[in-house]
């Protein structure tokens, strides 16, 4: 044990205090009151009386006719986000890490995207989707392409999201891993090269691996963002569209509760989103424990 | 000796060419809005591909600045962020030290709570969030929005103050003491000043927090003369088509302050967001 810690152990009391106090009230709380009312009718027609009706959302989630299609949509939309965020922002970063003439620049330029709020982003990409007017279309049409109709079809509005949200996740990758690469000391890559090991080995058995720390925690939270993000999907397909096929867990779930007033289903329906990720999460720890060991 | 001349100039030319298409594909969107915003009413449907569109006028911006309640939000939204900034560095700053320093009953179980309240979906909080603050008091008013943000933001920067003390050996701070010094006194003088970058960075992260939201933002905030920027550019983008230019211009006003603070904070962004693992 530290002498800091004997020492303070009042001062760590103190120190969390104020936080506890403010994420027990917001965060904790309303996490519970939820969960409550997930057991309840609460809807437009029952807003001042709500009564308990046990599983009866839970059931009526897994019955939703959609259910299973947006649930493995949800865990494409994650998988494909997140394998661009990484590999375009490990590449990025490769990119700027090495001795390149304007390099601060260009490292604020592959920023910029992740500056942006995300409603003017999302807002944005959905102007350049457009049919007629789109930038994207206007490009394909100059490369002698024909023009696609972005966001009248599920999945090619389902690519005109994901390539949206790529674009705006990417540089927190770029960001974390350029932090990572200044930590390997060089003496490692030229012990590497006197030993005849090529770009590729070195990425490999050097590069990769010493990047794991700080990407792991990155993926982590990277998952959970996309798996979540609300705004992305909502605001590129104009709340689903077209006809509600543009849905993952949590924007449908945001028209059920906002749009359609049914309260205590999409309170059930939070809490499903909620477990799963929450499953996905531990799986994550759980592998990565057991590679360590 | 030639060939190696030429594979490197080769290489250089890859590289370049590779970096450009990166710096294309993040800033054009972005000059997407800035030509939007200073299209002339007559073309706000144009199929031109130009970067200026032609007739390019500052209408937009006019209208916004001087024909909207633009400066009213923008207010709103200065302190609804500046506030949700102090509440999350001072907050973070705190509580990531006793994480990172301190090993008490409670601390793995905490650490994992923390980062499952970024599991909570959107719509997990909100209405519960909003029957709260209507006890307390505290729908419309300023303090319940920035209460809400700062808890939005509080765990990712606890994370990351976390994450940068764990780089900062303890040594310094255990002679500190053994000098004389108090704990709070050695946190103070020594680990806090050294963590400028994270504390930077915890800071930019809880003002983006304020300054983007809109969601919790439009339950909590019902008033218009309490309006931040997003809600305004919203109701903006929803009446007539004709606002386009002015949603645009408006998006542009909002983004060149926070623009500002990334490109002026890259450095510490890079040094400064040290993720440490949940559990060490």
């Amino acid at each position: 044990m530290s002498l800091i810690e004997t020492r303070g152990n009042r001062l760590a009391a103190m120190f969390l205090a104020p936080t506890a106090v403010v994420l027990l009230l917001v965060v904790a709380y309303p996490f519970f009151y939820n969960v409550g009312m997930s057991f309840t009718n609460w809807n437009m027609f029952h807003f001042r009386d709500p009564s308990f009706n046990g599983l009866t959302n839970y059931v009526k989630l897994f019955r939703e006719t959609d259910f299973w299609h947006i649930f493995s949509k949800t865990l494409l939309w994650t998988a494909v986000n997140l394998v661009f965020h990484v590999t375009l922002g490990v590449g990025a970063a490769l990119l700027l890490n090495r001795k390149l003439p304007g390099r601060p620049l260009y490292r604020a330029l592959l920023i910029l995207p992740w500056a942006m709020p995300q409603y003017i982003s999302a807002l944005t990409w959905r102007g350049m989707f457009n049919l007629e007017y789109g930038a994207v279309n206007l490009w394909l049409g100059k490369l002698g392409l024909a023009a696609v109709p972005w966001l009248s079809g599920e999945w090619t509005a389902f690519a005109a999201a994901s390539i949206t949200n790529i674009w705006l996740g990417f540089p927190f990758i770029m960001v974390v891993t350029l932090g990572g690469l200044q930590s390997i000391p060089e003496e490692l890559y030229e012990a590497a090269r006197i030993d005849g090991a090529g770009a590729v080995r070195r990425f490999f058995s050097i590069t990769l691996p010493s990047l794991k720390p700080v990407l792991m925690p990155a993926i982590v939270l990277g998952t959970i963002w996309t798996f979540n993000n609300l705004n992305v999907m909502w605001l590129v397909t104009k709340q689903g569209e077209p006809a509600d096929k543009s849905h993952i867990l949590v924007t449908f779930v945001y028209k059920a509760a906002f749009t359609y007033y049914r309260y205590g289903y999409a309170a059930a329906f939070s809490v499903f989103i909620f477990l799963t990720l929450f499953l996905i999460v531990k799986l994550y720890q759980r592998t990565e424990a057991t590679e360590v060991h | 000796m030639r060939r190696r001349f030429f594979s490197k100039a080769w290489e250089h030319v890859w590289v370049h060419a590779l970096v450009w298409a990166f710096v294309l594909f993040a800033v054009y969107p972005v000059l997407q809005i800035v030509n939007i915003s200073l299209r002339p009413g007559d073309q706000l449907y144009s199929t031109d591909l130009g970067l200026i569109p032609d007739g390019a006028s500052f209408d937009a911006y006019r209208i916004i600045l001087f024909e909207k309640p633009f400066p009213t939000w923008i207010r709103n939204s200065l302190i609804v962020s500046l506030s949700t900034a102090l509440i999350g560095v001072s907050l973070a700053s705190l509580a990531g030290y006793a994480f990172s320093r301190f090993r008490f009953k409670a601390r793995g179980v905490a650490l994992q709570g923390i980062l499952v309240t970024q599991m909570f979906p959107a719509t997990m909080l909100l209405l519960p969030l909003y029957m709260i603050m209507r006890r307390l008091q505290l729908v419309d008013t300023m303090l319940g929005v920035v209460i809400a943000y700062a808890a939005t933001a509080l765990p990712f920067c606890i994370w990351t103050m976390k994450g940068y003390y764990d780089t900062i050996p303890a040594d310094l701070e255990e002679a500190a003491l053994i000098d004389g010094c108090s704990p709070l006194k050695a946190f103070l003088k020594i680990t806090l000043p050294l963590s400028a970058p994270a504390l930077v960075i915890t800071g930019l992260f809880s003002f983006m927090t304020g300054w983007s939201e809109f969601i919790v933002a439009r339950v909590l905030l019902p008033s218009a003369e309490l309006h931040t920027l997003p809600l305004g550019l919203e109701s903006l983008a929803s009446t007539y088509q004709t606002e386009w230019a002015n949603y645009a211009a408006g998006s542009v006003l909002v983004c060149i302050p926070v623009v500002v603070l990334f490109l002026a904070l890259s450095r510490f962004l890079v040094s400064g967001l040290t993720l440490g693992g949940v559990k060490g």
